[in-house]
Formats: C-alpha cells, sequence, structure tokens
C-alpha cells in the first residue's frame, strides 16, 4: 500500500493547492502515472506515483487550498492487496515540521578565538649565510628545490617550458626537470586551472601559473568553486593541494586591463591559503611552504619586485604560512601593508624617522588566514595605525585590517585607522594619471601625521 | 539499474516530505548509462560527474546508506552532511565529484587523467557531463589539452535531450553531440544509452582505445530523463505523451528485463526477488537516512582547510 502524502515540489513550498484530480477512486494506475495537478507558490506541477495499483481512496477534494506539505492526499493499493482499516486510512498524519530555523545567533557556533595579542615578534634577520637574490631567483629556486625532493610536483602555465616563463620566474626549470613536468598549455585559463585542480584531486601537486593574475578572472570558478571548497563539501577526504601563483597588482604602464590586485577576493574565500610577499627571502619561504601545504594556495607575486635584490638565507628555509612579520620596529604609528606596499610603507618610514615620528611597519606576507595577533600586538604598543596597499579602497585587506583594529583593538586606539590605497579609478594609462592613481610615500607620511595628530 | 530507479524513487519521496532539502537531481531513466559504463572499468579508474550524481555513486559501489544519509544532511553522510545532493565524493570508490558548476567536472576530469598519465598507474578517467552542459567553452578547452597530451580520459556526453527546459535543438548548433570533439580529433560515438548491453560494448571499446595510449574518445550516450530537470521542475516544456512514450518503448529496465527472460539468464521469480532485495536495501538506507543524527555544530568549522597554520 502507497500512501501518497503531498510533496514539497520546491525548496521553499510549505502548502499548495490540490488543484484537479486525474484519476478517481477505484482506477488502476501504472508507475509514471500522473495523478493530479498540485498549484505552488511557483507554478502548476504535476504529481506522478512511483508505484502502480488500484486508487483506493482519494483523501482530499479537488479544489482544496492550503494544503500542507506531508498531507495524506491518496492512497493506493498495490496488486492484492485489501484495503487497510478505514480509521487508519484517513487518519491525517501530522504534516513533518517545517526544517528548523535556529536563530542567527544559535547557528553560529563560536569561531576559534584569535590568540590574544601579545608584544609584537620580531623576527630576527636570518641569522646564517645569506647570498644576494632577485625575487624572480628565489621563486625559481623554491620551485627547483621542492621538485627535486618531490616527484607529485609539477609546473604548468602558458610559456613556461620552452619561453622559461613570460617573465623568467620559471628559467632553467625545462633543462633540469623535463617536458612531463614543465607543461607548456595552451592558452586556455579555464581549462589548465581546472585540470590542474582535477590533477591535484588525483594525487598530484600542481603550480599552476597565471602569466598574469588578470588573466586567471578566466580561471576564477575553478580557483573558488573547484579547488577551495572540495575539502569541506566532501568531508575532509578530498584534497585540492595546488599552488596558483604569478604576477599581481600593477605593473607599469599597462593600463585598466593588466593592472588589478586580487588579494581582497582570493582573501575572502574561505578554503583558500592566501599569500603576497614582499622580499625574495620570503618569497622563497613561502613558496616552499605553499607547495608542501595540503591546502590550496593562491601566491601572489609582483612584477615590479621580480628584479628587486634581497639577503635569502642559503639552503633550505621555509617560511610558515600565516605569519606577518615585523620588518621595521617602532613606537609611534604602526604601518600595515604587504606585497610591494611594504616598500612604499618603509620608505614612508624612513622619511618619517628623519621627522622624529617611529614608525613600526608590519608586512602581513599572508592575507589568509591572517595573522591579527600580530597586528593587534604592534597596535597596542603604538596606539595609531595606518594601512597601506597597492590596490583599490572599497572592501580592500585595508577594509579587514580596520574592522579587525576596531572589533579587537578598540581600547588600544588612539585615533582613527587610516587608509593609504591606490585611488578608486581604473588604473590610466597616461604617465601623469599613472603616477597619480597610485599608493604614494608622501600620502602615507602625511596619514601618519594625521593619526599623530601633527 | 533497478537499485539506482528505487533509490531515487525514495529519494524523491523524501524530498516530497521536506528530509531532502536544495536542489535534488533524479537520475530516472538514464540508468543503464552508468551501469553500462562503469562495467567496463578497472577499481583503479577515476570517475567524476555532475550534480545528477546519486547514480554513479551506487554504480561505484557506495553504499546507500550513506548516499541518502547525505542526501538528509547527516553527520553519517558521506560527505558529512556538508555537500548535500550535489556534492558528494568518495576517492576511496574512484569517485571525484558531484561538481554543481555545470562542465566544470570536464576539466577537472581531465587533470584526473593527466594525474594518471604522470603517475603512470595504468588508470583512466570518466567524465560525466550533460548535453547542456556540452555547450560550455571549457569542455574544448578540456578536449584540445586530452588529446594534445593523449590524456587516458573517456568523455561521457549524457544526452538526456534536454537542459533544464532546453531541448538540445534549440541550444546547439550541432545538435550530434558525438562529433563534437572533431576539431581536436578526438574521436566521437553515439551509443543507445537506454541500452545497458549498448553502453557496455562501447565502453569496452572506448576503454581498450584510451589505454592503448590513443588519447581521448568521446561518447553521445542517447537517454532520456523522465522526472523534472530538479525536483521543481513543472516540466511545460514537453508533453506527458513524449514521456510516456519513453517510459514504455524505451525503458532501460524494462528492456534488460525482456533479454534476461528471453536469454533464460533467470525466470520471474528470481527478478522479484531481486526486486525484493533492492527495495530492501533502499528502505533500510532511507530508515537509516531519517534516524542518523545531523552533524554536530563544532562540524561547522571543520575541514575548512587541511594544514593547522
Ligand atoms: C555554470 C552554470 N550555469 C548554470 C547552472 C544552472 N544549471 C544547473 S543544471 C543546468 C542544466 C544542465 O543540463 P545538462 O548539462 O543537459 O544536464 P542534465 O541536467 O540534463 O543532466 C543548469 C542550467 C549551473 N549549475 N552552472
Ligand atoms: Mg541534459
Amino acid at each position: 500500500m502507497a500512501e501518497i502524502k503531498l510533496p514539497a515540489m520546491s525548496p521553499t513550498m510549505e502548502e499548495g493547492t490540490l488543484a484537479k484530480w486525474l484519476v478517481a477512486e477505484g482506477d488502476i494506475v501504472k508507475p509514471g502515472d500522473v495523478i493530479a495537478e498540485i498549484e505552488t507558490d511557483k507554478a502548476t506541477m504535476e504529481l506522478e506515483v512511483d508505484d502502480g495499483g488500484t486508487v483506493a481512496k482519494l483523501h482530499v477534494p479537488a479544489g482544496s487550498e492550503g494544503v500542507k506539505v506531508g498531507a495524506l492526499i491518496a492512497t493506493i493499493l498495490g496488486e492484492g492487496e485489501t484495503a487497510a482499516p478505514p480509521a487508519a486510512a484517513v487518519a491525517e498524519r501530522p504534516a513533518p515540521e517545517a526544517p528548523l530555523m535556529p536563530s542567527a545567533v544559535e547557528a553560529r557556533p563560536e569561531a576559534p578565538a584569535a590568540p590574544a595579542p601579545t608584544s609584537p615578534v620580531v623576527e630576527p634577520e636570518a641569522t646564517g649565510p645569506t647570498k644576494r637574490q632577485t625575487v624572480r631567483e628565489a621563486l625559481r629556486d623554491a620551485m627547483a628545490e621542492e621538485m627535486r625532493t618531490t616527484p607529485e610536483v609539477f609546473v604548468m602555465g602558458e610559456e613556461v617550458a620552452e619561453y622559461q616563463g613570460a617573465y623568467k620566474v620559471t628559467q632553467g626549470l625545462l633543462e633540469e626537470f623535463g617536458a612531463t613536468r614543465v607543461v607548456d598549455t595552451p592558452i586556455t585559463e579555464y581549462g589548465f586551472a581546472g585540470l590542474g585542480a582535477g590533477a591535484a584531486m588525483g594525487g598530484l601537486k600542481p603550480i599552476v601559473e597565471f602569466m598574469t593574475f588578470n588573466f586567471a578572472m578566466q580561471a576564477i570558478d575553478h580557483i573558488i568553486n573547484s579547488a577551495a571548497k572540495t575539502n569541506y563539501m566532501s568531508g575532509g577526504q578530498m584534497r585540492c593541494p595546488i599552488v596558483f601563483r604569478g604576477p599581481n597588482g600593477a605593473a607599469s604602464r599597462v593600463a585598466a586591463q593588466h593592472s588589478q590586485n586580487f588579494g581582497p577576493w582570493y582573501a575572502s574565500v574561505p578554503g583558500l591559503i592566501v599569500i603576497a610577499p614582499y622580499s625574495a627571502a620570503d618569497a622563497k619561504g613561502l613558496l616552499k611552504s605553499a607547495i608542501r601545504s595540503p591546502d590550496p594556495v593562491v601566491f601572489l607575486e609582483n612584477e615590479l619586485l621580480y628584479g628587486q635584490t634581497f639577503d635569502v638565507p642559503e639552503g633550505e628555509a621555509t617560511v610558515p604560512i600565516g605569519k606577518a612579520r615585523v620588518v621595521r620596529e617602532g613606537k609611534h604609528v604602526t604601518l600595515v601593508s604587504y606585497s610591494i606596499g611594504v616598500g612604499v610603507a618603509l620608505d614612508a618610514a624612513t622619511q618619517l624617522a628623519a621627522e622624529g615620528i617611529e614608525a613600526e611597519v608590519v608586512d602581513l606576507r599572508t592575507l589568509r588566514p591572517l595573522d591579527t595577533a600580530t597586528v593587534l600586538a604592534s597596535l597596542k604598543k603604538t596606539n595609531r595605525m595606518v594601512v597601506v596597499e597597492e590596490g583599490w579602497p572599497v572592501c580592500s585587506i585595508s577594509s579587514e585590517i580596520i574592522a579587525v583594529a576596531m572589533e579587537q583593538g578598540f581600547d588600544d586606539l588612539d585615533a582613527p585607522v587610516l587608509r593609504v590605497t591606490n585611488v578608486d579609478v581604473p588604473l590610466p594609462y597616461a604617465a601623469n594619471l599613472e603616477k597619480l592613481a597610485l599608493v604614494k610615500v608622501e600620502d602615507v607620511v602625511a596619514a601618519v601625521k594625521k593619526v599623530n595628530y601633527r | 539499474m533497478l537499485l539506482i530507479r528505487r533509490f531515487e524513487e525514495r529519494a524523491g519521496q523524501l524530498y516530497g516530505m521536506g528530509m531532502i532539502g536544495g536542489f535534488c537531481h533524479l537520475y530516472i531513466g538514464q540508468e543503464a548509462v552508468v551501469v553500462g559504463m562503469q562495467a567496463a572499468l578497472k577499481r583503479t579508474d577515476s570517475v567524476i560527474t555532475g550534480y545528477r550524481d546519486h547514480g554513479h555513486m551506487l554504480a561505484a559501489g557506495i553504499p546507500a546508506n550513506a548516499v541518502m544519509a547525505e542526501l538528509t544532511g547527516r553527520a553519517a553522510g558521506i560527505s558529512k552532511g556538508k555537500g548535500g545532493s550535489m556534492h558528494m565524493f568518495s576517492v576511496e570508490h574512484g569517485f571525484y565529484g558531484g561538481h554543481g558548476i555545470v562542465a566544470a567536472q570536464v576539466p577537472l576530469g581531465t587533470g584526473l587523467a593527466f594525474a594518471h598519465k604522470y603517475k603512470g598507474d595504468g588508470g583512466l578517467s570518466v567524465t560525466y557531463f550533460g548535453d547542456g552542459a556540452s555547450n560550455q567553452g571549457q569542455v574544448y578547452e578540456s578536449f584540445n589539452m586530452a588529446e594534445l597530451w593523449k590524456l587516458p580520459a573517456i568523455f561521457v556526453i549524457e544526452n538526456n535531450q534536454y537542459a533544464m527546459g532546453t531541448s538540445v535543438n534549440r541550444s546547439s548548433s550541432e545538435d550530434q553531440l558525438y562529433r563534437r570533439g572533431e576539431s581536436f580529433r578526438v574521436p566521437g560515438l553515439q551509443v543507445d544509452g537506454m541500452d545497458v548491453l549498448a553502453v557496455r560494448g562501447a565502453a569496452a571499446a572506448a576503454v581498450e582505445w584510451v589505454r592503448a595510449g590513443k588519447g581521448p574518445l568521446l561518447l553521445e550516450m542517447k537517454t532520456y530523463r523522465y522526472r523534472g530537470h530538479s525536483m521543481s521542475d513543472p516540466a511545460k516544456y514537453r508533453s506527458r505523451e513524449e514521456v510516456a512514450a519513453m517510459r514504455e518503448k524505451s525503458d532501460p529496465i524494462e528492456h534488460a528485463k525482456r533479454e534476461i527472460l528471453e536469454a533464460g539468464f533467470a525466470d520471474e521469480a528470481a527478478l522479484k526477488a531481486i526486486d525484493k532485495e533492492v527495495r530492501d536495501i533502499v528502505v533500510t538506507a532511507a530508515d537509516f537516512a531519517e534516524a542518523a543524527p545531523e552533524p554536530a555544530p563544532a562540524e561547522l568549522h571543520t575541514d575548512v582547510l587541511v594544514g593547522t597554520y
């Protein structure tokens, strides 16, 4: 015997109108036959039966409005069955309770609390032997070192192999590792980002280079929907250990479509790690950590930094993901930045020092997870903060830092936190306009004076 | 096939009772495709598909209880209740999802093939997608790379003739979908996807081709879904007669049943016994999925990242 109850025919349906019965009591029905028309809030739908048999009873007359989902509407008897006692057949089953909608507060168990701010950790300059190296070389070395030890690691992207990289970051890798592990792709960002994510799900450790992150817009679906969400959606059984890397942010005179900082976009996505280093040592140490990470990583480089030279530790050295670094100590104000903005902040700090203002500079290095503890510890010390970002101001990393300072560091603030960013326009081509649009040292200096009421 | 049919009918009922939420896409009518394909695969092969995935999971040998409990959003579900109908995975069974973005599984499946070739493990990937999905650009980006690199990939278009309410003819300038690989030199075959033996035969030929290192192959399965696109589809874009005619003349289960009886592989009584066994599995799965507890609130925060940073 089949008891037909009014089904929910859409995710939101709670009741419906039984517009019309297409069968009468005593009719024989086959699997798949339509027995009724139901009007929902959205449409008129046909109700099919799964099992065949004889229509024993129609419990709700045609034209009934407000029939609750789950209410018994018909009884169908299979071959050779007899009617159940009438009382049982007509007994109205209670409609299943509507899905409980817990209040917003209940629905959100406390997120793990951020560690309480302690005193800022100033990472010591690397103590061992160092060598002078460009960011470009440091990135290449990071990949080569990891490829030597881990056969699952391979690099793919446009022009990464024979051309040696559009920005020469993969220089020499083809010679050392061969075409199986250094793979030139067609111009097919959506395709190779998805292929890379699939290869990661299949057990490899791909490094996918985007010629620049501007072109990753065509691939962002795979970065977010395929790579970032899979571990969660699979209850932790399907990993996607992949690194998406390439230059991000403004280069020089390449105008609006080729000049954008996607840090805030990716940093808003749970399930991703987002890294944006400044120095060559961090570029190398963090890329090595990114390749070893079991999680999907978006690794944002900067074309203007590729040629800059820094001290890089000799030999094996990784840098932990999720740890900011105090790159200059000071007591009057904290400048928070990442990627190329750190250089702007450091230049501003030098100028400010000449005027007697000691700025502490915090390099976030990782944008997700954000090291709020280091930021708050520095704020506790200086009581004033300016965020410096080569990117747009709206919904930016600056916005996030300001929110964190207000939510968790309010009592430490002696002035509002200010942000110094690019101007809120697409990046123009003309040299003078481009200069006007990008984040500037003098604006940082002015903002610092403002929060120091000078 | 029968297990899939009964499972899906039951899922449809549970949806009607409000036990299953969100989007729920049933596979009723298409069973022969996945059953015939799976018969030609080895355990080391990988399978990936879209959101119409319950049948693919059952065919891969994933327990009905774990699938049904995922549909009802329970901790015992295959994704701990965090994925739901459209997002289920079982690496252990070589099943890589369960993807909700139309055609996203195609480059992902191509990547699985890339991994098989890179590791040299002799495996291949089977990527299922719909007639509607076959109009996405990333499908052709995948065909290009798969052929260029001779990847061990079988692409299966499940042409059930509709993408939601849009028929193939209203969406595709080339409606013979098996020809869609031609400009990439990916050979294609058109197969009667309502005939499980025809599917198995085509699958065996495709597997042989791909394992021989000849590169990818495209199979277009002509099939049909009896139910709406998802549970909230009023199906006004096709006639009742069209659906009824398919059910009556081409049902894959009835077809297989006739062949079994004619060949004398089993008698009516044996088939009834199978039907009973399948119904029991499904009833057990439904009871399990109704009774199993929901995930603990703390599960909200787990599985976002694998590492700790
Ligand atoms: C990129 C994207 N666009 C649109 C949708 C909404 N959508 C879900 S299924 C579907 C139809 C797909 O039809 P088809 O590929 O033929 O597969 P079938 O449902 O017939 O199995 C659409 C448009 C989506 N999930 N993803
Ligand atoms: Mg379709």
